[in-house]
């Protein structure tokens, strides 16, 4: 790796991922593992860990205590939330969601996936494949996290025995054959001592993959994967004429960001769910115009003609193949209130930048988190998984999830108490 | 047209559209917001992105600024300057006219006002119905902040409940609140202070004097540099001394310490950030050391 002191030659941009794992796994100590050794972790930072490991009666320095977070979890000594952590490595920025492992949490492994591009698995070699390795696998397959990376924990553990660490690669194979997970990868490391973390270390030479860190570097970075059809959500409408400029009394400038694909001055548009078409007159950024824009820009469109456009349309290009416009989805469903999912009940649902009143249709079953099977319900309590129908008051124009996250996905929200109450992840309009 | 979707975003460039688009998510759900600017490097760059994400546009919020009265005369005189520059409406509340109306009380003179903030934001969050506030606050600046969601639900009282936060999944935020709840939205909680500097020099931002290398009067206190000013003179056996030093973080001067540096430019202190051996508010905030918990404790209390 190259330390942060050598800064960005190359910018290989962000990379979101996603840690899962308990405590037990050594998950806080692997991200302890990943800060200490890119040198994220500054000396009073470290200081600090060290008084507190010293005043817990520790011998060395406990680098889980760096992902130690709030007081009223230290007191509880569990992690209730999702936390963020950051580091660099002069080629890549690097956001960690940290999602506590339990079943008990599986709401928060949800909302950590939901922005990842990548997923570490742990997997404690003393243990192999786990009921929770099949859950975390299961749940990060769902969010459709394109990259799965099993992390063989503890190897130290197990004498780094290759013999350990193939069998343990050879049963989550078969597993994952059975939920269509095709994009694994694996690696043996040990969080403790370090190795295949940054550094290879000299105990496991039977193993010649890249080390963790080079994984990192390498992944593919957010969302660029495949050509997939431009879809621009708009946000808000930019209409400036109390300005003293006469020449922005005409401005009309349709403002989101690019949640897939990419644009370009002259290109052929249709706004959903009117229908209508046009033509792009300018892409800007900051009122200039930058001709051509793609996935994760925000930016500013200007349409060559007059046509009735706000907030909660969608812009998408006339040539490409169209989301559906449609007020009926067939969706998975994640429950994240302690309050159930009341059948009868009248919700709101946020999808892209379009709210709409939402009712449930129907359960069609929902998941058995510990044995993954289907089983029957007529109600969600938190932290199920269901699929449902549900039907909307207003259209949306929708793809599925698995073809588009941004255009797939969809937040439920409790106007009672204007809580975020349930996530969902479009399988078909009906 | 052809595809692109080979190019990737560099990460300032992605940090960039993720800070607008979380702007314009506060203008397009909320009736009333604010964005909140003291003259400090953060906000400074919030009133960039403001611009790239509302331009030809006026900004759909005005600045708002709580003041102690305990600010350095550099940076208020350098954000009556930005604001103007920028054309856009500045609100300023002080500290000291809730210490008039009875609301602050000090315990004691020289108690610090920095936390009494918190009281005076509130207030002004009353008197003009604001739904919103956004700020500048980063999630690598301290533990309690990592687990704050981007969009932070605040009940009537301005408080922030660790346990009962709102899930944040993909970009789909809710600012969703009743009236007198309000939302803090922070638009560069995923940035560092690496980020930070690396944005100002991209952008060619300019900012206060006092966060580049200058000689200043200071007092030592334990690996803190106390700057001696009409707040905080120095006492009767103190040894002051003339050092070469510059901010890190700007804010309240009875709780802001600078540094010692030599980085008198941008790039310098970008070489310094990148090496340095202390974090942001370790080495600057004389009140975050209180303890521990010193954060969550005022976040609950309604702090920014």
């Amino acid at each position: 790796m190259s330390a942060p002191e050598n800064l960005p030659e190359i910018d290989n941009g962000l990379l979101r991922f996603l840690t899962c794992g308990s405590v037990d796994d050594g998950k806080s100590t692997l991200i302890g593992r990943l800060l200490f050794d890119t040198k994220t972790i500054l000396a009073d930072t470290l200081h600090a860990i060290e008084k507190t490991s010293a005043k817990r009666g520790m011998e060395a320095v406990d680098l889980s205590l760096l992902t130690d977070g709030l007081q009223a979890e230290r007191e509880q000594g569990i992690t209730i939330d999702v936390a963020y952590r950051y580091f660099t490595t002069g080629r890549r920025k690097y956001i960690i969601a940290d999602a506590p492992g339990h079943e008990q949490y599986t709401r928060n492994m949800v909302t950590a996936a939901s922005t990842a591009n990548l997923a570490i698995i742990l997997v404690d070699a003393r243990k192999g494949v786990l009921p929770q390795t099949r859950r975390h696998s299961y749940i990060a397959h769902l969010l459709g996290i394109p990259h799965l990376l099993v992390a063989v924990n503890k190897m130290d553990l197990v004498d780094y025995s290759q013999a350990t660490y193939e069998k343990i690669k050879a049963d989550y194979q078969a597993f994952a054959a059975t939920l269509g997970i095709e994009d694994v990868t694996f690696i043996p490391l040990s969080a403790l001592t370090g190795d295949m973390v940054v550094d290879r270390g000299e105990a496991m030479d039977w193993y010649d993959g890249p080390t963790l860190l080079d994984i990192l570097e390498s992944a593919p970075p957010a969302h660029s994967e495949h050509d997939e059809p431009f879809r621009l959500p708009v946000q808000y409408v930019c209409r400036p004429q109390d300005s003293a400029n006469p020449e922005l009394h005409d401005y009309r400038g349709f403002m989101g960001r690019i949640e897939s694909g990419s644009i370009a001055t002259g290109d052929a548009v249709t706004v959903l769910p009117s229908g209508l078409s046009t033509t792009v007159k300018d892409v800007q950024l900051a009122g200039r115009s930058i001709g051509s824009a793609f996935v994760e820009q925000s930016v500013t469109l200007l349409l060559a003609d007059e046509i009735d456009i706000s907030r909660g349309d969608m812009i998408v290009k006339s040539a490409e193949p169209q989301p559906t416009v449609t007020k009926t989805v067939v969706a998975e469903l994640c429950w994240l209130a302690e309050t159930p999912l009341e059948p009868s009940r009248r919700y709101l649902v946020r999808h892209t930048t379009r709210t709409s009143q939402a009712k449930l249709a129907g359960i069609a079953y929902k998941l058995d988190i510990h044995s993954l099977q289907q089983v029957d319900a007529d109600r969600l309590q938190m932290n199920d998984i269901a699929r449902v129908t549900l039907r909307f008051a207003q259209p949306l124009a929708i793809d599925p999830y698995a073809d588009n996250r941004g255009t797939g996905a969809f937040i439920v929200i409790d106007e009672s108490t204007n809580s975020t109450v349930g996530a969902g992840m479009i399988v078909a309009a009906v | 047209m052809t595809m692109t979707a080979t190019k990737t975003l560099s990460h300032l460039d992605w940090l960039e559209a993720e800070a607008i688009h979380i702007m314009r998510e506060v203008a397009g759900q909320c009736s009333n917001p604010a964005l909140l600017f003291s003259g400090g490097k953060d906000s400074i760059c919030m009133l960039r992105l403001a611009e790239k994400a509302f331009r030809p546009g006026k900004f759909p919020f005005p600045l708002v600024h709580v003041d102690t009265g305990h600010n350095y005369a550099e940076v208020i005189a350098f954000r009556d300057k930005r604001a103007a520059e920028l054309g856009e409406r500045l609100i300023v509340r002080s500290v000291e006219d809730s210490m008039k109306r009875g609301t602050v009380v000090l315990k004691h003179p020289g108690e610090s006002r920095n936390k009494h903030q918190s009281v005076t934001l509130l207030e002004t969050i009353a008197e003009f119905e604001f739904d919103a506030c956004i700020g500048g606050a980063r999630r690598d600046e301290e533990k309690a902040r990592a687990k704050e969601r981007i969009f932070s639900f605040r009940d009537e009282f301005g408080g922030w409940d660790p346990k009962n936060q709102r899930p944040e999944l993909w970009n789909l935020f809710n600012a969703r609140c009743h009236k007198g709840e309000n939302i803090r939205a922070f638009p560069i909680s995923n940035w560092t202070e690496l980020d930070v500097w690396q944005y100002i020099e991209r952008e060619g931002l300019e900012l206060p004097s006092i966060y580049f290398a200058h000689t200043r009067p200071v007092v030592r206190k334990g690996a803190s540099l106390v700057p001696v000013t009409d707040v905080t003179p120095a006492k009767p056996g103190d040894a002051i001394e003339d050092v070469r030093v510059r901010f890190r973080t700007v804010g309240d001067i009875t709780c802001t310490a600078p540094v010692e540096s030599d980085a008198d430019t941008v790039a310098k202190i970008i070489e310094e950030t990148a090496t340095t051996t202390i974090t942001e508010r370790g080495a600057t905030r004389l009140d975050d050391q209180a303890s521990e918990a010193a954060m969550e404790q005022r976040k609950k209390e309604g702090y920014f």
